[in-house]
């Protein structure tokens, strides 16, 4: 390959990305259409987009989904307040309007001269209509400012990368125009790429300890909330902070025993109860 | 070769179109796949599925459609060796080439590959003549020979190719499938569908404030649909016996939809409804209320909700005294009609799934008497069912 080819996105090392999401980012670059990411919470859904910017070395614009956000909000605003007050002060400012449209991230990204990499980030939280008043603006990379009858349009097309977490369904208009990648929850061999990442100079054995723990964990049946990778990540975080041996992890009576520290794993009471109800050997939930 | 892919995919109900397919053509132009399959599966995934749902059968057409792809029959006198030249020019290092020279050039290694297949036929792995998988022999997949030549890789090392779609990772996210404990929350938002629906209006007031000074300090007052819950759901739950098998996710069930509704007021039965029913199981002797109470307590809006599996002694239902727990006045198929006459908006949530429907006498029944408002206990299911209680 020569140099001058455009630089792509290969996970870094503190993010390791599968190939099936390597091909899904490269695609969606290349042809320019936003990537739609889905998965189980706390596998680097949102992470990603900040491990994309950096590899292809472009800004990152964030824009984080509320229940409340309109797609109007990602464009501008227009502060009608502020013209307001301004106009009983007697500013001067209050003779052109576009002193008072505020711009929005989708604008703020637009705008940058080498492209930006744009985060929006849960996109399930907002109204169901959200996506489809976005339809236009991110197919075509422009929209129109009415208060100034200005049309704005990218200089440069921003990779777009869309989070959800499957709180809504998303209209297929939509859909249809965005590649899409589910991330799986990692199996034991990427897990251990993944701690290598994050903690390199890990004892060999903690790791396996705290990967055993860990899946035998998640493998509990009825657990309300399974623990994720951050989850992981800042439970061993922990181990290393407090200096826990190996051997600690491993449990005497089968695997079905709290492991030290769990409150970083288990995030619900009934989960602790259920684990440590099955550690003292009383049966599961119903019995 | 692609166009037929993308018929089976539609006919597999996959909702592709033609803008998607067009798309990945796109992407292969611009030679994002290169010419790795495992790229390509990958690339074709990201193009055309949109919902995780869909994974699983976009792996079986996916298997199906491009089946042998990886193991191409080599049949060697169709090779002209210039043809292999000309790749090898692109893909080997000089060294490697040499290499290649040295053992007499690629007719000599054809010819040598013809030999011994003819020597060889059992199955062979590791080693450094015969071919097989792993070796340093030129022939054979998986070797580190640079002057190999793979054959027949039909079954693939860590996460090659092949295996990937063969897998089936995604089985667990199609929607027909029973509801497991992840597809269990999916089913729950759809829950949720009803609880967005409201007719109130209520002040908007930052939307007032706004318009307001849109219309130069003009009062101008807005209002907005409340987002409170509107939507009342009593629901019956089976318990004990033939249920056990389901009683953990129908726990799960109920324990979200709490959350979820407002007005949620949940009730216990055992195999079919009779003149009394329990709140807390595990009270259900001492603690139960009586039905004609329900029926006195909760109005006509309220939607009924049951889950059970309806799998029961067919007499359960029909005659008097016939539960078996205790000795009930009046049939169970009469304590139905009483509940459905008084809210007629109810469905039956069943466990079992549709296809063994027809071998129970007890769930036909049943769904008799619900007039066919029984639903299997999947997002879909769950899904036809909302959308009789709206």
């Amino acid at each position: 390959m020569d140099q001058q080819a455009p630089k792509q996105f290969e996970g870094s090392s503190t993010y390791v990305a599968t190939d099936d999401l390597v091909v899904a980012v490269n695609a969606a670059v290349a042809l320019q259409r936003p990537l739609l990411v889905k998965g189980e919470p706390g596998t680097g859904k949102t992470v990603l987009a900040h491990e994309v910017a950096r590899a292809l070395g472009k800004p990152l614009i964030e824009w984080h989904i509320k229940s409340t956000t309109k797609a109007q909000h990602g464009l501008y605003e227009y502060d009608a307040v502020s013209r307001l007050r301004d106009s009983q002060l007697g500013s001067e400012k209050v003779h052109d309007i576009a002193n008072y449209i505020v711009r929005g991230k989708l604008w703020d990204a637009f705008e940058e001269p080498s492209g930006a990499i744009l985060l929006i980030d849960e996109i399930d939280k907002a109204d169901i209509e959200f996506p489809n008043d976005l339809l236009q603006e991110l197919d075509r990379m422009e929209f129109y400012v009415y208060e100034t009858q200005k049309t704005v349009s990218a200089t440069k097309r921003p990779a777009v990368i869309i989070t959800s977490n499957n709180e809504k369904e998303l209209p297929d208009a939509f859909l249809r125009r965005c590649f899409f990648h589910y991330i799986r929850f990692p199996d034991e061999e990427t897990m251990r790429a993944i701690v290598d990442a994050h903690f390199p100079a890990l004892k060999k054995g903690l790791l396996e300890d705290a990967l055993q723990a860990f899946y035998s964990l998640r493998g509990v049946p009825g657990l309300k909330k399974k623990p994720s990778t951050s989850e992981l990540l800042d439970w061993i975080k922990l181990l290393v902070a407090e200096d826990i041996p190996g051997e600690a992890l491993r449990s005497k009576d089968k695997k079905r025993i709290l492991p030290p520290l769990f409150g970083a794993l288990l995030k619900n009471e009934q989960d602790v109860a259920l684990v440590g109800g099955l550690a003292r050997g009383q049966g599961g939930l119903y019995n | 070769m692609f166009i037929p892919f993308f018929q089976s995919l539609r006919n597999a109900r996959i909702p592709v179109t033609l803008r998607e397919f067009l798309t990945l053509l796109e992407a292969m132009k611009k030679g994002i796949a290169g010419y790795d399959v495992e790229k390509f599966y990958y690339l074709a995934r990201a193009c055309l599925v949109k919902d995780e749902r869909y994974l699983d059968r976009f792996d079986l057409v996916f298997q199906k459609a491009f089946e042998g792809l990886e193991s191409i029959d080599l049949d060697l006198d169709d090779i002209p060796p210039e043809w292999l030249e000309r790749i090898a020019e692109r893909h080997f290092t000089r060294e490697e080439i040499e290499a290649i020279q040295k053992r007499g050039g690629f007719e000599a290694l054809l010819d040598e590959l013809r030999q011994r297949l003819a020597e060889q036929d059992a199955r062979h792995q590791g080693g450094s003549k015969w071919i097989g998988t792993l070796g340093t022999s030129p022939f054979g997949a998986y070797g580190y020979n640079p002057e190999g030549i793979r054959i027949g890789q039909d079954r693939s090392r860590h996460r090659r190719a092949v295996k990937v779609w063969d897998k089936r990772e995604f089985r667990d996210f199609d929607d027909e499938v029973e509801l497991g404990t992840r597809n269990l929350k999916i089913a729950l938002r759809r829950l949720r569908k009803l609880v967005r629906e409201g007719r109130d209006e209520e002040l908007d007031l930052p939307g007032t404030i706004r318009a307001t000074a849109n219309n130069a300090g003009y009062l101008d007052l807005k209002m907005q649909r409340t987002r409170t819950n509107r939507i009342k759901v009593l629901l019956f739950l089976d318990v004990g016996g033939s249920m056990d098998d389901h009683v953990r996710q129908v726990e799960e069930l109920f324990s979200a939809a709490r959350s979820e509704l407002e007005h949620l007021e949940h009730f216990y039965f055992h195999n079919c409804l009779y003149e009394r029913v329990w709140r807390n199981n595990r009270a259900r002797w001492d603690d139960t209320v009586p039905t004609f109470d329900l029926l006195r307590t909760y109005g006509e809006d309220y939607r009924v909700i049951f889950v059970g599996d309806a799998s029961m002694g067919p007499y359960e239902i029909t005659e008097p005294g016939g539960s078996v727990e205790h000795f009930n006045e009046e049939s169970g198929a009469t304590w139905m009609r009483r509940i459905l006459a008084h809210w007629p908006k109810a469905i039956w949530l069943n466990p079992v799934p549709q296809a063994w429907w027809g071998h129970t006498y007890s769930i036909r029944q049943i769904d008799h008497l619900m007039e066919g408002r029984m639903h299997p206990l999947t997002i879909e299911g769950i899904d036809q069912g909302l959308r009789q209680l709206t």
